[in-house]
């Protein structure tokens, strides 16, 4: 078992380079001085770790702003576009994340898991009738949920390796095995980064909490964010590793007021959730 | 409070016969509080006469507040006479740059450099103190108190407003008005105009009742047209955030390097012209023009 070290972690992050779409497309887009500002906030919103490390800027002390930002766009309205830009910029002058790692965790279908679980968990909020402006910020939560995981098949990839096959030999909850062998689950990590980078106090909860496991307040980010999350899982919308999805077959989620299935059934045709996901992946 | 423009141009320095009524320098104000403390907004060419006009009133203590670092705001800065004596007290604040994690102790040191300048930062003599600040806590400098609020350029900047002696002060440094980056039919428009318009609301509230409201009014709306995202604001742009905020007076400045003195009063008379009901005076920031409040 491995005991990682908080502060050694942290540091490890912050050297941590982007998706290489995203690295690709950022570097495009700032070659071209005629670039659409929504092309750009797309790329960077659409990559996990562009998307922290610009959120960590922003809401950093020294810009002392009134609430915590939870979206780019936020971001791009308080601090200007070409700011959010040159930061996207300077991550993606730090290399890619190669496709494969020694954990031999895919990072592709982990993008495609976290992309698709961002905009299934927008398409619940909506649902939900959540203000238009706080929508954002839960595509956020989706996107960010299972970052812990990305960081652990670069930072200790030989222990995450051993979580994720006894996870799939087992059919035991990842996080399980990431405690047993980690000693910290994907979960904790993500919230330990999160509040280190000062970020939105419901957006670490949601990270944190995300497996449903512990006794904290129910939120409706983090039911929109499980929810969401067991969608992807359900209908293979890529794969972070983790085989269970955590449902009770038939049991009514009391917020939808359906089962998941049922739930699923009502949102209509989800593929093109997924299609848009891969289209930025693979484009 | 009084203050005085030392440098009202954008962009680039641009002496010469067409700009002679105006002033060609870069971006500098003066204020002196009634206890005569000293507040320097910005350090931009204009910077320059104004320490040569402190050499008569030595010794200097003065506090100097960057908006922003593109050069236009700091590139009188070495040539601040009072920097090189002994006895001045030079204070410097701005913020923290996002994209290089630098202070504003950079918008000197990154001058003072061999290639670049002869003389080296240990060589000032004057006694220099850096303060990187943070939007929204305000800074003390004897009765004033100045607050800087982030506003959109395409480097950090910063307005700051100035409350002192029951009179107020806003200048905007550079500033572009928000504008969706989305079109309407995008999915994105409406939440993306809900934070514009929040933001908005902070920055009416901090130009709010101000007495002189000194606004980046660079072009006209059809110069406009062709520098969106260039980072400046129009003149209508600024008579609507004066209208918004209850502003007294409104000072035009950071006037356009290519402006004539003849074309900058043509578009000063066509704005009364369009604009005959304001409850506020229009002033085009004229260096070396001095206003006590």
């Amino acid at each position: 078992m491995s005991n990682i070290q908080n502060e050694e972690l942290i540091a490890f992050v912050e050297k941590m380079p982007a998706f290489p779409k995203s690295v690709q497309k950022v570097v495009q887009l700032t070659s071209d001085v005629n670039a659409s500002a929504k092309e750009i906030v797309r790329v960077i919103e659409s990559d996990p770790i562009m998307t922290v490390k610009t959120l960590k800027v922003i809401n950093s002390a020294f810009y002392g702003l009134p609430q915590k930002i939870t979206s780019i766009q936020r971001a791009v309205v308080h601090i200007g576009l070409n700011t959010i830009k040159n930061l996207a910029l300077s991550v993606a002058a730090m290399g890619v994340l190669k496709p494969k790692n020694k954990a031999n965790f895919n990072t592709e279908d982990f993008l495609l898991h976290s992309l698709t679980t961002a905009s299934l968990c927008r398409l619940l909020a909506e649902r939900l009738n959540v203000k238009p402006s706080d929508c954002s910020d839960f595509f956020v939560a989706g996107l960010l949920h299972d970052f812990g995981k990305i960081v652990f098949a670069e930072f200790d990839p030989v222990n995450f390796k051993l979580a994720l096959e006894k996870s799939a030999e087992q059919n035991i909850a990842l996080h399980e095995t990431e405690s047993e062998f980690l000693g910290i689950n994907h979960a904790q990590a993500g919230r330990l980064l999160a509040e280190k980078w000062e970020l939105d106090p419901v957006l670490i909860d949601a990270i944190d909490h995300h497996h449903n496991d512990s006794n904290s307040d129910i939120t409706l980010l983090k039911e929109c964010l499980f929810t969401a999350n067991q969608i992807s899982k359900k209908l293979q919308f890529g794969f972070a590793g983790n085989p269970i999805i955590d449902e009770n077959p038939g049991e009514i989620i009391p917020r939808f007021e359906l089962s998941l299935d049922d739930l699923i059934s009502s949102l209509g045709d989800l593929t093109p959730i997924k299609s848009e996901a891969l289209s930025f992946i693979n484009s | 409070m009084k203050f005085r423009f030392w440098g009202v141009r954008g962009s680039i320095a641009t002496p010469g016969p067409t700009t002679v009524k105006y002033g060609g320098n870069t971006t500098c104000i003066e204020i002196t509080t009634d206890n005569n403390d000293l507040i320097i907004l910005d350090a931009g060419t204009g910077i320059n006469p104004l320490g040569q006009d402190l050499l008569k009133r030595l010794p200097v203590s003065a506090h100097i507040f960057i908006t922003h670092t593109h050069w236009d705001h700091i590139q009188g800065l070495p040539f601040f006479a009072p920097l090189f004596i002994p006895g001045n007290e030079i204070k410097i604040y701005g913020g923290l740059d996002p994209v290089t994690n630098e202070g504003i102790e950079r918008a000197l040191g990154v001058q003072l450099q061999y290639s670049y300048f002869p003389i080296r930062e240990a060589e000032l003599n004057a006694n220099i103190e850096y303060n990187t600040i943070k939007p929204g806590e305000s800074v003390d400098v004897g009765a004033a108190k100045i607050t800087p609020i982030l506003l959109s350029h395409p480097v950090l900047n910063f307005g700051y407003r100035i409350d002192c002696d029951g009179q107020s002060i806003f200048f905007t440094g550079d500033y572009e008005p928000l504008f969706n980056i989305y079109q309407p039919q995008d999915n994105e428009y409406e939440e993306y105009q809900a934070f514009i318009d929040q933001k908005q609301q902070q920055i009416i509230s901090a130009m709010k009742d101000v007495d002189a409201l000194i606004i980046d009014s660079s072009y006209t709306i059809e110069e406009y047209s062709t520098k969106e995202g260039w980072g400046h604001g129009t003149y209508s742009s600024a008579i609507q955030l004066a209208n918004e905020s209850n502003a007294k007076n409104l000072f035009l400045t950071h006037h356009e390097p290519t402006r004539t003195d003849d074309q900058l009063e043509q578009i000063y008379q066509q704005l009364l012209k369009d604009n005959p009901n304001l409850k506020y005076d229009i002033i085009l920031a004229k260096e070396d023009q001095g206003i006590i409040l």
